[in-house]
C-alpha cells in the first residue's frame, strides 16, 4: 500500500525535480516569511536542491511515514542544521518552519497531474501531508532547541560575568553578588571564590549582598556553604550589605547566621578585614578631632 | 605497618600527609596522635593535607575527632592547606568541621597556633 504512494511523490520528485525546485524556491522568495537581509539567493537555492535530492533518497530507501528511519538520518541532520543557522541568524520559528512547508504546494500540485483516479489522489494526499506536517514539525523542535542551547549558553556568559572576584587589599577578597542567587550560581560563585582564594593566599573573603534582591532559606544555605568551605580552607569570610528586609525575612525563617560575621556595609566589613590583617586606615589631613 | 610520620616542633605537633589517606592509617594516625600528645605535652597539632585530592565523610569524621582528642589534651588543632575541591565536596556533603582551626598554608597555621596559644594563656592567668 505504501509503495504505491511512495512511488508517486518520488515519481514526481524525479521527473520534476526541476520545476518542483523553482517553484518552491519561488514560493519561498514570495512568502512574506523569507528575510532577504539574512539568507541570500544562491544559499536558499543550494539549500533546495540539497534537501530535495535527501528526501528522494530517503524515500527511495524507507517507508514514507517514518522519519525516524535510519534512512531519514541525512534528511533530518540537514533539517537540523538548517534550523541550527537560521536560528543563529534571528529568523522567527514560523520563518524557519516554512522552509519545509512551502514545499507543499509544488508538490501537490504535481500529485494531481500523476494520479488519475480521486481515491489514489487524497490518499497520497494524505500521506505527503502527514510527511511534510512532521518534517516542518521536526525543523520547528530543532529551531527551538537551537534557541534553547543559544539561551543556555548566554545564561553561561551572564553566570560568569557575575562572580567576579575582585581584590580589594592585599590578602582581603569581595565577591559582590548582584541578582538571584540559585543554586547553580552559587556554585560558581563558591568556585571562583575558593579558587582565588587559593591563588592569592587572602586570608579574609567579604561577600556582599547588597544587590541580591530576595533571600529565602535555600539562598542563605548557600550562603552558609560558601562561608564553611571558605573557612575551610583557611580563610575568613565575612557578609556585608545585608538590609533591613533581608535580615527581617531572615529572622521570619528562623534562618540564623551563627559563627558568621554580618556587617550592613562593606565599609564595615572592609574595617574587620583590616583589624584582621592588622592594618588601620590613618587620615593624612591633620584634624582636631583624634584619628580613627 | 603504614604510619604516617608525626614530628615534634617545640610545643607542636607536625603532620604531613603525604599519601592517600585511607580508612584505616586515619584511625591509626588517630591513635598515634593521642599517645604522642599524651607523651609530650604538646599544646598544639598542625595536620597539613595539602597533597590530599579526596577527603571522604569519613576521614573528615577522624579529623574532627582529632580535633576533639586534642582539646581534651589541651592542645588546639589546625587543619592547613585544604584544597578548593575537597572544601567544595565537604561543604555539600554537610561536613563544616566546626571545633577545628583552619589556615591556607603551614607558616600561617603555626601563627594561628601561636595566637591560639597565647590566648589560651590569657584566659588561664587571671585565675591563677
Amino acid at each position: 500500500m505504501h509503495a504505491e504512494m511512495n512511488t508517486k511523490i518520488l515519481e514526481v520528485l524525479e521527473k520534476h525535480e526541476a520545476e518542483v525546485l523553482a517553484e518552491w524556491i519561488k514560493e519561498q522568495i514570495g512568502a512574506t516569511t523569507l528575510r532577504p537581509d539574512l539568507l541570500r539567493e544562491g544559499e536558499l537555492r543550494e539549500q533546495c536542491t540539497k534537501f530535495i535530492k535527501l528526501l528522494r533518497d530517503a524515500i527511495l530507501g524507507s517507508n514514507i511515514l517514518d522519519i525516524q528511519r535510519p534512512h531519514w538520518a541525512p534528511v533530518r541532520d540537514m533539517l537540523g542544521e538548517i534550523s541550527r543557522s537560521r536560528a543563529l541568524q534571528g529568523f522567527s520559528a514560523s520563518e524557519t518552519a516554512t522552509f519545509v512547508f512551502s514545499i507543499k504546494q509544488p508538490i501537490f500540485a504535481r500529485l494531481r497531474k500523476s494520479h488519475d483516479k480521486a481515491d489514489s489522489l487524497a490518499e497520497d494526499y494524505w500521506s505527503a501531508t502527514v510527511l511534510f506536517d512532521k518534517l516542518g514539525l521536526y525543523t520547528a523542535e530543532m529551531f527551538q532547541k537551537s534557541r534553547e542551547e543559544i539561551i543556555g549558553r548566554q545564561q553561561q556568559e551572564m553566570f560568569e560575568l557575575s562572580a567576579p572576584v575582585v581584590e580589594l587589599w592585599q590578602g582581603i577578597l569581595c565577591l559582590p553578588v548582584i541578582g538571584t542567587l540559585d543554586s547553580k550560581r552559587t556554585q560558581l560563585m563558591l568556585e571562583a571564590l575558593l579558587e582565588r582564594v587559593a591563588a592569592t593566599q587572602a586570608e579574609v573573603a567579604i561577600i556582599d549582598i547588597t544587590g541580591v534582591p530576595a533571600m529565602d532559606t535555600l539562598t542563605a544555605q548557600h550562603l552558609i556553604n560558601t562561608v564553611n568551605a571558605t573557612r575551610l580552607m583557611g580563610a575568613e569570610c565575612l557578609i556585608s550589605g545585608v538590609r533591613p528586609q533581608i535580615a527581617q525575612t531572615m529572622v521570619g525563617l528562623g534562618v540564623s547566621f551563627t559563627d558568621v560575621i554580618t556587617k550592613s556595609t562593606i565599609a564595615g566589613a572592609l574595617a574587620i578585614a583590616f583589624k584582621r590583617r592588622g592594618l588601620g586606615v590613618k587620615d593624612l589631613q591633620p584634624s582636631e578631632e583624634p584619628g580613627v | 605497618m603504614e604510619r604516617i610520620p608525626i614530628l615534634r616542633m617545640g610545643e607542636f605537633l607536625l603532620v604531613t600527609i603525604q599519601v592517600d589517606l585511607h580508612d584505616r592509617l586515619a584511625t591509626t594516625l588517630h591513635d598515634d596522635l593521642g599517645k604522642s600528645l599524651a607523651s609530650t605535652g604538646a599544646r598544639g597539632v598542625l595536620i597539613d593535607i595539602s597533597a590530599l585530592d579526596t577527603v571522604d565523610s569519613f576521614i573528615a569524621r577522624v579529623l574532627g575527632n582529632i580535633a576533639q582528642m586534642s582539646r581534651l589534651l589541651d592542645a588546639e588543632t589546625v587543619l592547613v592547606g585544604m584544597q578548593t575541591t575537597v572544601a567544595i565536596t565537604l561543604v555539600e556533603m554537610g561536613v563544616s568541621l566546626p571545633g577545628i582551626l583552619t589556615a591556607l598554608d603551614a607558616e600561617k597555621g603555626m601563627a594561628r597556633l601561636r595566637a591560639a596559644m597565647r590566648k589560651g594563656r590569657a584566659r588561664a592567668s587571671p585565675k591563677d
